[in-house]
């Protein structure tokens, strides 16, 4: 940022008076249909390749505008923002008088998209939180366009994903378990929203997303799903094994509930490493019924631990209903003594507002659960229909009314934050995308066969392991 | 953030445990008589144990002196029972690296139900010394959890048969998480506790888990017999990046033995040679390395010449040292403490006999410990266990009679 209001800064030089288009200050809002560039860096340095071809007498009084706007609203990341905004509608209205005629489309498209792509907007949430010994948090929330874009883009990618990997897994390219998150796509989209890199993340099976929303890749994921060596664990972890230690994501972990106190370890680091994060040990109402959660509530609670545990609620415990397997399926509560909100999970914002509380919390005092009311519209894994024990009108019901998508779609269209079309060309290019991660990961081949003895002990000890057979022995005496 | 101290308080007899004072005592009557044997075993051992010992390429030794530097008469040296050895390993790793820690049940302010984190509370504070709840499965869950991202906890458990409450932890991440993330996490914890036959102790707290966990890929186990490997393996089980389960003794916690003063490490996966000899090669573990030492008395007397390994690492077995012992004296005997099926020595033999089989004069004996609950009744309990008139006889009938 800095570098880049330098350049321009190096731009204006000489003395120039005030003339001509720069005392206009209206604007023209216009529509129109060529996508928006999302990336900092492109927006800018196109930004500046029309700043360079400005009119040199017009650049002392454009760069006067401009800068002295942004140091006199304090030199903030939204004042240089706005700053830059006001410099690209400035050169729109240039291109209005026929300054820069050729590239009056892309200034004006830029202007409007760096005008109003970060401006706050203000939504209320529609379904209140529930608490359990705790203040909730308001309703309010305050995003951007860029961040519904963003919810709307990453969702779309990760329903597209499930799906192929639903396709992958009756075409046998997936073999044994494959538990599919669609449906449940905002509390993980949600959840990252409100995170950043120092916090850490561990859950169950349903780890396809997560791992997307840690920073991982749709090639990794289709890649580990197939068992092929550019997955995520080189293949070797498979559908319930995915793991992204960069982006500070535990896994992926395969007996239900266990992961729990595997989070409050990783909280317990956290504290004891003087890390400002927390972590989100994330369980379904299945696990919520565990012995160990409570043992790690418990321990959590007594040593005021960073962690927060979010039991994402989608009503079934595989082929189980709540109300068959918990006694008190009001699992927020569950923490007794921990503070616990119900929210609705397949809100976004909700989701978002809920772990920026939870964090604020957890961060002064210690654990606090998180109930995500959501709901999976495959089966359990894919070996179950998922209709057995709920009716078909119960998830197309659902699809209709609480599909985090389409929720997300409604509030891009009435904000006007994005035309049909545009939607229509992020999805063709979400498609693609996951298309094109599909095919590469198809190309990639399986793992070598001394692979399966790496990774068994760290930096090997000496003795080598032998084969299935014991012929490849290899204990040489002189 | 500070945990509040709670004074001692006395000891209560849950209907779940014996009291750990009342182990303790017993250890201690059973001391006299183990220290009797510990003199004379570790004379033993301590001038045969050193003699050339294969360092494998990675091994962590730090101190490179050689082997007089233990031996009773060597200069300097001090003496301490092998809790102390063991509270003396752990104290210095904790002091070395900040980010050792050890999580328990009464580790801290009550010092450890057998007293190795003796003082470690006031020394090290709360933080770094965690009483936990009674609650294995998710205190070794949150150990693991916390290895994952880098610290090394010591995890203790009150008796290493309460651990089966841990074990979905224990096989399923703290082993296999290595490989399942394709080598991004490493889980550098150690696991140690008492386990073995005590002394009427009853059938759950007399349990013996080494067999319970040595399929388990990923875990490296090493069981400590005298106090200089108990320090020395300590050291390095909590250097190394691969999970380790330190196995105790329940009846060693009073063995006294000189060690140096100097650092040193043990490296966890090679064997102890306690007698050089020509005839048999003996391989034990634990507690079961003074029984056989015992019955050597016997043997020798009778003039036998057996060669005493103590395996150490049971999890991957020390093949080479092993193996030169079998071709040496082309006889083997394994004495162990742990159940007749599937344990230790079900997997050594077979080990074995893969590898050597052309070395091999006869076939591999093995003494274990009887397919029974450990009885609570005394002289039926030291049925259950090896005892050495038995290893004297299958020396006999192994190298026959002289």
């Amino acid at each position: 940022m800095q570098g880049i209001m330098e350049s321009i800064q190096t731009l204006c030089s000489g003395d120039h008076g005030n003339e001509g288009f720069m005392q206009d200050d209206e604007d023209e809002e216009e529509e129109n249909g060529v996508g928006r560039l999302t990336s900092w860096a492109e927006l800018l340095g196109f930004g500046l390749a029309v700043f360079s071809e400005a009119i040199a007498p017009q650049l002392q009084c454009f760069c006067d505008r401009t800068l002295g706007f942004a140091v006199g609203q304090g030199g903030s990341r939204e004042a240089w923002i706005k700053a830059v905004a006001m410099a690209m509608s400035l050169v729109r209205k240039a291109v209005k008088k026929g300054w820069v005629g050729a590239l009056a489309p892309a200034a004006r498209v830029m202007s409007q998209a760096l005008s109003t792509a970060s401006e706050p907007i203000t939504l209320d949430i529609p379904v209140p939180f529930k608490a359990h010994k705790v203040e909730t948090p308001s309703v309010t929330v305050e995003t951007s366009a860029q961040e519904l874009t963003n919810f709307f883009k990453t969702m779309f990618i990760m329903r597209r994903m499930e799906i192929a990997a639903d396709s992958l897994y009756k075409s046998k390219f997936i073999r044994g378990f494959c538990h599919l998150y669609d449906g449940q796509e905002a509390v993980c989209v949600g959840m990252e929203a409100a995170l950043n890199d120092k916090d850490c993340i561990i859950t169950a099976y349903r780890d396809h997303c997560t791992h997307l929303g840690r920073g991982g890749s749709v090639l990794e994921v289709f890649a580990e799903l197939m068992g092929r060596k550019d997955g995520c664990s080189l293949g070797k972890g498979g559908s319930m094994h995915m793991y992204n230690k960069k982006g500070g994501f535990y896994g992926g972990n395969g007996i239900v509930g266990a992961q729990t106190p595997l989070g409050a370890g990783l909280a317990f680091a956290q504290k004891y490493l003087k890390v400002e994060g927390v972590t989100l040990a994330m369980y379904g109402d299945g696990a919520a019924n565990q012995g160990q959660l409570f043992e790690a509530m418990n321990i959590s609670a007594l040593w005021n631990l960073p962690v927060i545990y979010v039991c994402e609620n989608n009503h079934y415990g595989m082929g189980t209903a709540e109300w068959r397997s918990a006694k008190s399926p009001e699992y927020y509560k569950r923490g007794d003594y921990i503070p616990g909100l119900k929210v609705d999970g397949m809100d976004c914002l909700a989701v978002k507002q809920a772990v920026k509380y939870a964090k604020e919390y957890a961060l002064q005092n210690g654990p606090m659960v998180l109930e995500m009311d959501t709901y999976r519209y495959h089966g359990h894994s894919m070996s179950d229909p998922g209709s057995t024990y709920r009716t078909r009108d119960e998830i197309s019901g659902v699809r209709q009314e609480r599909d985090p998508i389409e929720r997300i779609r409604k509030l891009l269209l009435s904000n006007n934050i994005a035309t049909v079309a545009e939607l229509k060309t992020m999805e063709k290019e979400a498609k693609k995308e996951v298309e094109d991660a599909l095919s590469k990961a198809k190309e990639s081949p399986s793992p070598d066969s001394d692979e399966l003895f790496t990774h068994v002990y760290r930096k090997g000890y000496g003795a080598k392991a032998y084969g299935a057979d014991r012929k490849e022995v290899v204990v040489k005496l002189p | 953030m500070a945990m509040a101290a709670a004074a001692p308080t006395v000891p209560i007899c849950h209907g779940r445990r014996a009291s750990p004072c009342s182990s303790k005592q017993v250890s201690v009557s059973v001391s006299v008589a183990m220290r009797a044997w510990a003199s004379k075993s570790s004379s033993l051992s301590s001038s045969s144990s050193k003699s050339p010992r294969l360092v494998a390429a990675h091994a962590t030794a730090v101190a490179t002196k050689e082997a007089a530097s233990t031996t009773s008469s060597s200069q300097g040296g001090h003496e301490l029972l092998m809790f102390e050895a063991l509270r003396e390993g752990l104290s210095e790793e904790m002091e070395r690296d900040p980010k050792v820690c050890v999580i328990g049940e009464d580790v801290g302010d009550y010092g450890g139900s057998y007293k190795v984190t003796k003082g470690f509370s006031e020394k090290f504070g709360s933080w770094r010394v965690l009483d936990t709840p009674i609650a294995e499965n998710s205190f070794t869950g949150m150990a693991i959890g916390s290895a994952m991202t880098g610290l090394r906890p010591v995890v203790e458990g009150m008796n290493m048969g309460f651990l089966l409450l841990a074990y979905n932890q224990i096989a399923n991440n703290c082993g296999m998480l290595h490989y399942t993330s394709g080598g991004q996490f490493t889980i550098p914890i150690v696991i140690r506790g008492p386990g073995g036959v005590g002394r009427q102790l009853g059938a759950e707290h007399s349990q013996r888990l080494e067999s319970y966990f040595q399929s388990v890929p990923g875990l490296q186990m090493v069981a400590c017999s005298t106090p200089y490997n108990a320090k020395g393996l300590m050291k390095a089980a909590i250097r190394c990046e691969n999970p380790v389960i330190l196995y105790e003794h329940v009846l060693l916690y009073n063995l006294k033995e000189k060690i140096p003063d100097e650092e040193y490490v043990c490296c966890l996966e090679e064997a102890e040679m306690v007698r050089p000899g020509t005839e048999i090669t003996i391989l034990t573990y634990s507690r079961m390395r003074y029984h056989v030492t015992q019955a050597a008395k016997t043997l020798v007397d009778r003039g036998y010449d057996p060669e005493i390994i103590d395996i150490r690492s049971l999890k991957p077995f020390d093949m080479y040292t092993i193996g030169e012992s079998v071709r040496k004296t082309h006889r083997v005997l394994i004495v162990e403490e742990c159940m007749r099926t599937g344990g230790i020595g079900a997997s050594l033999r077979s080990a074995i006999m893969e590898s050597f089989w052309d070395e091999l004069d006869g076939p591999i004996g093995c003494l274990s410990s009887q397919d029974v609950p450990t009885p609570y009744s005394g002289p039926l309990e030291e049925l259950t266990v090896v005892q050495p008139h038995q290893i004297v006889t299958a020396v006999e009938n192994l190298c026959g009679k002289k």
